[in-house]
């Protein structure tokens, strides 16, 4: 019987079975695509679990969202009035119309100045009584209070400092001019704060990228631990550590997914809470209406982005740093 | 197939499992290992397996020496083994088929190969009709059989077996040791650790017998067949 099975022996083929490298190429991609779907199935075995970790990672991401998104508004806000840039002349009274009239061209001749509009001090005291609500207590007034007033527009070959420096110069030695005034320190004080808002949201958006790390990586450390018989029998039969790896790699990126889709929900509902009274506000001051909108299409996808890759950043790490200790005994 | 060269295990802790063992196993044979409990079958096999690494000596399985394998090549080697473990080492919350089918997935077959080298497997261990069923579900034996498809399904050079036949009643235990059998009958190497004396002396087989770490007997059946110097 042994004679017969040594004949059996040497004439079979000792060889082990490989697929093809064609089909191990197409089947790479076929697995990925499995193993992506799988783990967004074992996540939605356990909704509630997920959804909790999710929301925490929404919270964590919705936080920093939310203030770039308000500090955006608020120097595009500024930017506007950056832009006016103008020079307001206060003339002295009891000038004439023609007089006034001869400044405003000459000045427009000036290459420094692009436009210089006359506001009639008639003109102003009426829209004035019309708008401030004070029209009663204003008509109990004999003079007009108000001045004429010139607004210089500065050009733009002209804009930086330097140059606006030199025209308020020139422009103060007109002797028929009042007061020269220029609102640009608020502006500059409004950019220092707005710069110390961008550093704040920087470091707390730092901040709370590394605790979704940290919670992405404890939460696949957990799952780790939970499939730890499972890892050992992969490691049985040949499993590589990229194949072991894999589903704990999709899992982090769905976290990250889930969690910037919540905080995308959240940042806007944030903001369609604030948009109401913030009309009010500035229909109040009479201003443009003025409305933070919705988060913009690309500081949505942005935020995506960075959940997705901080997801899978953190189950890397966590991956990394825990699936060697598990080997099979 | 299988070459031990002066192998010794220690443990941490001095505990030493083997003790300067030597043995050659050929391709296409089988044998069994048999010795008292903590005698250092298990760990004998898990040397083979690389579970283990050998504190001195050789150990080369199929021309490779275990001492120069790395952590990257490991899986790929042991993908050449079929393991059998006595706790089956099943996934339960997969089916039959998705148990059987993981070593392919991992070597990455097509599905369709999948499928079909699954049911071959399934049915040369008679358990095509439980491939939907939750491993749970079944007997222990069953349990057993489905990891023995599982171990054969990319039909490996090497079957390795550790105490297969230890939660089962001998009729059972005889029908494992059969389908052994029959994998060696198409050339496949088997090693199979066990203590349950009885059966392996009706199979007619190659016995290597340890006793405290060290060979104690290497029984060799006179007409087992020596096949030339390969490993």
């Amino acid at each position: 019987m042994a004679n017969s099975n040594a004949t059996e022996v040497s004439s079979v083929q000792l060889r082990q079975l490989k697929p093809k490298f064609s089909s191990r190429f197409k089947e790479f991609f076929v697995r990925h695509l499995q193993v992506f779907f799988y783990s967004l199935g074992l996540l939605s075995r356990s909704p509630f679990s997920t959804l909790m970790t999710a929301s925490a990672l929404g919270i964590a991401l919705a936080l920093p969202a939310g203030l770039y998104v308000i500090l955006d508004h608020a120097s595009q806000l500024s930017g506007d009035i950056s832009s006016i840039n103008q020079i307001s002349l206060f003339m002295k009274k009891g000038l004439s119309e023609k007089k006034i009239q001869d400044i405003q061209k000459k000045l427009e001749t000036n290459p420094a100045i692009a436009q210089v509009k006359h506001i009639n001090r008639k003109a102003a005291l009426k829209e004035f009584q019309d708008n401030s609500g004070f029209g009663d207590a204003l008509k109990a007034l004999k003079d007009n209070p108000l001045p004429d007033l010139l607004i210089v527009h500065p050009s733009m070959t002209h804009s930086d400092p330097q140059q606006i420096n030199t025209l308020l110069e020139e422009l103060k030695k007109i002797k028929q001019v009042e007061l020269v005034q220029l609102d640009i320190q608020w502006l500059q004080r409004l950019y220092a704060i707005l710069h110390i808002g961008q550093r704040g949201v920087l470091i707390i958006g730092c901040l709370l990228a590394l605790g979704v790390l940290l919670i992405v990586g404890n939460t696949i450390r957990l799952a780790i631990e939970n499939r730890r018989s499972e890892i050992v029998v992969m490691k049985l039969i040949g499993g590589t550590d990229s194949f072991i790896r894999r589903p704990f790699l999709y899992t982090g990126f769905w976290y990250g997914l889930l969690g910037s889709l919540i905080a995308v929900l959240l940042v806007n509902i944030s903001l369609i809470i604030i948009n109401d009274p913030l009309t009010h506000l500035s229909s109040l001051y009479e201003s443009n209406l003025f409305s933070l909108g919705l988060m913009g299409v690309d500081i949505s996808a942005t935020l995506l982005l960075s959940g997705c890759l901080l997801g899978l950043m953190g189950a890397r790490i966590a991956v990394g740093k825990h699936l060697k200790a598990i080997e099979p005994k | 197939m299988i070459l031990f060269d002066q192998v010794s295990k220690r443990y941490p802790g001095g505990n030493e499992a083997l003790t300067k063992v030597n043995f050659h196993l050929h391709p296409g044979e089988m044998a069994f290992l048999t010795g008292h409990s903590g005698a250092g079958k298990s760990t004998l096999l898990k040397l083979i397996a690389l579970i283990e690494r050998a504190s001195t000596g050789n150990v080369i399985i199929g021309g490779k020496n275990l001492n120069k394998v790395s952590r990257h090549t490991l899986p790929y080697l042991r993908r050449n083994m079929g393991i059998i473990f006595q706790d089956y080492q099943l996934l339960y919350d997969r089916t039959v088929f998705d148990n059987v089918a993981l070593p392919l997935i991992i070597s990455g077959f097509s599905s369709r190969e999948v499928k079909k080298r699954v049911h071959a497997a399934l049915d040369k261990v008679g358990l095509l009709r439980f491939e939907k069923k939750y491993p749970i579900t079944l007997s222990g034996g069953e349990q057993q059989r489905v990891s023995i498809a599982r171990a054969v399904v990319n039909k490996p050079a090497l079957l390795l077996a550790d105490e297969p036949t230890g939660n089962l009643d001998p009729e059972l235990s005889r029908e494992i040791m059969d389908l052994f059998m029959a994998f060696n009958q198409v050339g496949v190497t088997v090693l199979i650790a066990t203590h349950d004396i009885p059966l392996i002396n009706q199979l007619n087989k190659r016995i290597i017998q340890l006793s405290h770490g060290q060979l104690n007997q290497d029984q060799k059946l006179s007409d087992q067949p020596l096949t030339s110097g390969e490993v």
